[in-house]
């Protein structure tokens, strides 16, 4: 008997973000959703994807989905290791890296990402996120950059509460003005569709749509007044083999279980 | 010359009240049984420095031993918050902790100042982001050759560095390999340094990427087997990715936050999470 393909609409996501990415690329890898992602690729079409992990892992070929970003898997599957300052002021500092690929816990409509604090003030948040890691300078010197995350009014916001990371700061002309030698955020792939920067406002627009979705449920999820794009395009579902192949390196991750993205929301301590 | 002593001497005779201690391992070589040791001997009111300040710190600053947290990614790598950082910062318990944050770029070039003996460190980094509004030590410059506007980050001193390695030899030259990430420049940056290693042995053979810190170097070496884990010790152990998840739920909560540290802390012959060497250890000698 036929049975339709199901998909979830985080796999959606994955698969479209992996899509992303070109053959022989070199992308520079946060963990979670970018690095479920860029294994996809790497394991489809894009064998020779080339991973950069901050931990110092050039060109890391992990047959399992790495919790962190430095299992052990990384270093002995790389090209070459690293110290951690050299990855950050020889590889990426530089603008060697085609494609940076990060997470958010909030973005705003010129892509400017917030992993800091949300809610009080900084001093007394309502919740500290881990903060910064390697996201600045990946945001700022990678010819682009790739940002994953979940759609909602609670992560896709008017202002961010604290810009960790920039996007195209205050609009046109603000990435050379501070001098940021890469091309920001090209694409904002979510669960329900992708957005790209309009060329002329910076203004993160829809241009792209799942089967299935609705442009009405995309607006309920966006912070700001979303535009759309007139060359909105529907994307195409998830292959057989692009489902196989994610779903065995979810599973072959060593703690499959575990939440891959830090909850923004509060859970409060005893 | 390094001296080669136990880990409580090596801890009681380098890391004091009110020091500014880094603690690094690029999620590889994280020296955990010297935090472990840093709680049990009851020390406070640390500067603690660390770029990624995982499950090492969340326990010492759960255990009161911290005053101020120097870092730029606080979080359990693909597991999610860190409950105790986020309850000081956020509830002030068990004390109010004072934060200092910057990027993985910035504290690199701040341990590598520190490391080359410079008052700061250039790079491309920070511009545009609110991060230099919170934090000291972060500035423009401009480059006097071109007038580029650069940022300037100030070097990273600690009055002393926590590493762990995979060896040392009898006259306690200090070998590590795998992942390196920051430690020689925090080593170099620090006025003592105490390295805890797998094993000790007659003499270092050559590993490939291996980084040698020579005996002169260091203040004091430690034999702690399986002294990193949860993190791991390439060719000794594997990271042990069951315990980073399972401390989220002993951590979110502050009761059995304190049981465990009770347990496997204070508890004479406590584990620190891990019979050591026991049936749960996956450590081996290469």
């Amino acid at each position: 008997m036929e049975a339709a393909v199901t998909y979830t609409s985080d796999e959606m996501m994955t698969v479209t973000a992996a899509r992303a990415l070109q053959d022989r690329m070199t992308c520079f890898v946060g963990i979670g959703l970018p690095s479920e992602a860029a294994n996809l690729a790497r394991a489809t079409h894009a064998p020779n994807l080339v991973l950069i992990y901050e931990s110092g892992t050039i060109g890391a070929k992990p047959d399992a989905l790495p919790l962190s970003i430095g299992d052990g898997i990384l270093a002995e599957t790389a090209d070459s290791v690293v110290g951690v300052p050299e990855i950050f002021n020889y590889w990426l500092q530089p603008g060697r890296i085609d494609v940076g690929f990060l997470g958010a816990a909030q973005i705003d409509k010129f892509g400017n990402i917030n992993t800091t604090v949300i809610g009080g003030d900084y001093a007394s948040p309502k919740v500290r996120l881990p903060g910064a890691g390697g996201a600045p300078e990946i945001a700022a010197a990678c010819r682009e950059v790739i940002v994953v995350l979940r759609q909602s009014r609670r992560t896709f916001v008017e202002r961010v509460d604290f810009i960790t990371s920039v996007g195209f700061g205050d609009g046109p002309g603000a990435r050379q003005r501070l001098g940021l030698t890469g091309t920001g955020p090209q694409r904002v792939i979510t669960d329900v569709g992708v957005l790209q920067p309009d060329p002329t406002t910076c203004e993160l627009v829809l241009t792209g749509i799942y089967p299935g979705g609705s442009v009405a449920d995309i607006y309920a999820r966006t912070g700001w007044e979303l535009q759309v794009s007139a060359n909105l395009k529907e994307l195409a579902p998830p292959s057989d083999i692009e489902l196989s192949v994610l779903r065995g390196l979810v599973a072959s991750m060593p703690a499959s279980k575990a939440t891959v993205v830090p909850e923004p929301a509060s859970q409060g301590a005893a | 010359m390094a001296e080669i002593v136990s880990l409580a001497e090596a801890i009681a005779a380098d890391v004091r009240d009110g020091d500014t201690v880094a603690m690094e391992g690029f999620t590889h070589l994280i020296p955990n049984a010297a935090g472990h040791e840093v709680i049990r001997q009851r020390r406070r009111n640390l500067t603690l420095v660390r770029m990624t300040p995982d499950v090492i710190y969340d326990q010492l600053i759960g255990a009161g031993c911290a005053r101020k947290l120097v870092f730029s990614w606080a979080g359990n790598p693909g597991v999610g918050s860190l409950h105790r950082f986020r309850d000081a910062v956020e509830r002030s318990w068990p004390a109010p902790l004072e934060i200092e944050e910057h990027s993985h770029a910035g504290m690199a070039n701040r341990y590598l100042a520190g490391a080359s003996g410079l008052p700061f460190a250039i790079l491309r980094g920070y511009r545009g982001t609110d991060l230099p509004t919170y934090t000291a030590g972060v500035a423009d410059i401009v480059c006097p050759f071109t007038g580029e506007t650069l940022t300037a980050v100030a070097a990273l001193r600690p009055d002393v560095t926590v590493i762990h390695a995979q060896r040392a030899d009898k006259l306690g030259n200090v070998q590590y390999w795998g992942i390196t990430g920051v430690q020689k420049e925090a080593v170099l940056a620090a006025t003592r340094s105490v390295v805890t290693v797998e094993e000790i042995v007659d003499e270092l053979d050559p590993r490939p990427g291996a980084v040698v810190l020579p005996s002169w170097m260091v203040t004091h070496v430690a034999l702690a087997p399986n002294g990193a884990h949860p993190s791991y010790a390439l060719d000794y152990s594997v990271r042990d990715n069951d315990f980073y998840v399972a401390w989220d739920a002993i951590s979110r909560d502050r009761a059995s936050f304190q049981t465990w540290i009770d347990e496997h802390i204070f508890t004479p012959g406590g584990s620190g999470g891990l019979s050591p060497l026991g049936e749960h250890s996956q450590w081996r000698q290469p």
